[in-house]
């Protein structure tokens, strides 16, 4: 054969070529994502349009020309045109996180909100060393929390006339958080079991509750339960919310875990049963870990529901942080400031709706133990 | 064991058998279930003594699933008499736990818990059933992972598993009960047929240890190799039963035959 002979198979390793113009990089990224049909590039540009009009304008209005220092509204608007005049929360968001709970005392809140945390621990954490024994620990926390917030028991006693803002949001929320969960799930199993009477208690209960508007169950909170509970019994206003509330989300949480249950395999329930585990055994083990974990995301939609719901209290007089709006415009000095006061009520929730919401989906990737 | 061995294990296995009533480990007499208005099963008599192999084989919807099942009480019957191991099935919850403490069972579709390792799939039930110390109950497990042939996968989720794994796991799981009896039904047939063997020695090996099997299958080599009897159901009732050769070469009803040339056809 002479020198000249062509050779189709490569005789030394070409380098691999590059992908193909525009499939990496930023340019591939924006034309894979942000214009890759004609609609697309239509939503595209009208959301570049939505983000470039607002987002300055907002910025500008809450961080470039807002005002910290001021004592009253005219003050503000002597200072900026268009700017928030964040004053009125610097001189006031003690109120808003603490309502009219007495200043020297508000250690003891603050102390009841970090407990809480040290309390989550064992609950959240399940890696967690001696859980069980810190799981028995953070059944006190309930007791805690009220000794701390209520008094009493050598401690200056604090009326509930006095709580409001995000102290009141928070003692209503976590107590509702926390109750409606157990309850929902044996409001649940009753309604999934074999048993006509617990049955129908439960459907009646829950039809009940959810045919009902939470305005409703707060009013009933507020002014019937006076007639209807014997003469001297009288208990505290915030407690009675809290249950109202508890209940209320109670009857949600069930249907949401009822949901969990019937989507488990039949199986499941035949496979605990055929190994001799007994009905509260196979709920326990079996059944609930991995219904509540297909529920997760219904369960937390009910959390951050259930959470926001609770400014509805601001109708039955109770000061949470939409109800000292009232006050604050009431000032002279402050009338008219609208704006401020809802964003910033806006933010504070939003923190604890989002971490609600963060936690969850981190939940749910941990617990994902692969494809079934 | 080379199966020569084994058939001739079983052929002593069979003249060895008296019929006492410490012997019998399940009997079932006149037994009938209904689905509303459907009657399932009709008049069932069996009657299955301690270390025989049973297999169950017949038509689909011929009540097959539905008759194991009534014998762990998955599934309540109507009218008759079973007695497991010498305690008659009531709607006694006492007796019906004491029941499946004894039986251990195998589904079609395995029915491991998901969220649980396969090491905690193996330990749960003689932990929380037989108030076994943890430490125990896995050295337990992990014998019987061995003997499955899978103990490296004990620290593994079911769904990481292929299904003739998860199939030996689900048959681990049973015997960490240490039961005297096992139901499988149809073990194998939503496996793929390269995993349908390594379920199939497993049973074999049971088989060896003299283990009580009552099995729905329609592995007939399986049969052939292992059951002591034969019995083909249809329509809610036994309709043959018999040793595997005899019923497999000389099938007596027309039903039976009719069944046997279809599935061995194809
Ligand atoms: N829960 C139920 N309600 C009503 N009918 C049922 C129920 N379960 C089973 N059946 C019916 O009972 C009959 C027997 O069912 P079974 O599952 O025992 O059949 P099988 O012999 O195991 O069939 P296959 O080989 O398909 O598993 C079938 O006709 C079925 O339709
Ligand atoms: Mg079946």
């Amino acid at each position: 054969m002479s020198e000249n002979t062509f050779a189709y198979v490569a005789t030394s390793e070409k380098p691999q070529l590059p992908p193909p113009q525009g499939t990496t990089g930023a340019v591939g990224w924006a034309r894979e994502n942000l214009f890759s049909s004609p609609l697309n590039t239509i939503l595209t540009l009208i959301s570049v349009f939505v983000v470039f009009s607002t987002v300055p304008g907002i910025f500008n209005w809450a961080f470039v020309n807002s005002v910290w220092n001021a004592n009253s509204l005219d003050e503000c608007r002597a200072l900026t045109e268009n700017g928030a005049c964040w004053a009125v929360i610097r001189e006031r968001y003690h109120q808003f996180l603490f309502g009219f709970y007495p200043t020297e005392l508000y250690w003891r809140p603050i102390l009841a909100f970090v407990l809480l945390f040290v309390a989550l621990v064992p609950a959240l954490w399940d890696g967690m060393p001696k859980r069980g024994a810190a799981l028995m620990a953070s059944m006190t926390y309930p007791f805690v929390a009220f000794w701390l917030i209520w008094g009493g028991f050598g401690l200056e006693p604090v009326s509930s006339t006095k709580l409001g803002g995000l102290l009141l949001t928070m003692i209503i929320g976590v107590s509702g958080i926390s109750f409606s969960l157990p309850i929902g799930i044996v409001l649940a199993l009753s309604r999934s079991s074999n048993l006509p009477i617990v049955k129908s208690l439960a459907v009646i209960f829950i039809e009940f509750i959810r045919g009902v508007p939470l305005i409703t169950l707060l009013f009933v909170a507020h002014v019937l339960l006076n007639y209807f509970l014997p003469k001297g019994v009288n208990f505290d206003i915030v407690l009675r919310v809290v249950i109202m509330v508890t209940l209320f989300a109670s009857a949600y949480m069930a249907e949401v875990i009822r949901g969990g249950l019937a989507a488990l395999p039949k199986g499941q329930y035949e496979a605990a049963d055929a190994l001799g585990l007994s009905y509260w055994q196979s709920m326990r083990l079996i059944i609930l870990p991995q219904a509540l974990k297909i529920s997760i995301p219904g369960i937390v939609n009910t959390f951050i529901g259930l959470f926001k719901d609770t400014t509805l209290v601001l109708i039955i007089g109770l000061m949470d942080p939409l109800g000292l709006v009232a006050p604050t415009l009431a000032d002279q000095r402050w009338n008219g400031i609208f704006v401020e006061l809802y964003a910033f009520i806006a933010f504070m929730f939003f923190i604890f709706c989002f971490a609600m919401s963060r936690y969850s989906m981190y939940l749910e990737r941990k617990l994902h133990t692969g494809h079934r | 064991m080379s199966d020569v061995n084994l058939a001739e294990d079983i052929q002593a296995d069979r003249s060895k058998m008296h019929v006492s009533d410490t012997d019998v480990a399940i009997e079932i007499t006149g037994m009938n279930k209904w689905y509303g208005d459907f009657h399932v099963l009709r008049d069932i008599n069996l009657k299955v003594m301690r270390g025989e192999r049973i297999v169950i084989c017949g038509p689909s919807g011929s009540g097959k699933s539905t008759m194991i099942r009534c014998i762990n009480r998955l599934e309540e019957h109507q009218k008759g008499r079973i007695v497991v191991d010498g305690i008659e099935l009531t709607s006694d919850l006492k007796k019906i736990d004491e029941i499946r403490r004894e039986v251990g069972m195998c589904f079609q579709h395995f029915n491991l818990f998901p969220h649980l390792t396969i090491l905690e799939n193996c330990t749960l039930a003689p932990i929380w059933v037989r108030k076994m110390p943890k430490k125990q109950a896995e050295e337990i497990a992990m014998h019987y992972l061995e003997r499955v042939k899978i103990p490296e996968q004990a620290n593994k989720y079911p769904g990481q598993l292929s299904g003739g794994q998860q199939q030996r796991v689900a048959i681990a799981r049973s015997l960490c009960m240490n039961p005297k009896v096992m139901l499988f039904d149809e073990p194998t047939s939503a496996l793929d047929p390269e995993m349908i063997k390594e379920v199939l020695d497993v049973m074999i090996g049971l088989a060896e240890e003299g283990m009580t099997m009552l099995c729905v299958t329609h592995e007939m080599g399986f049969a052939r190799k292992v059951a002591n009897r034969v019995i083909f159901m249809d329509q809610g009732q036994i309709v043959e039963q018999n040793e595997p050769e005899p019923f497999f070469t000389n099938p007596q009803h027309e039903r039976t035959q009719l069944f046997l040339s279809q599935i061995l056809n194809h």
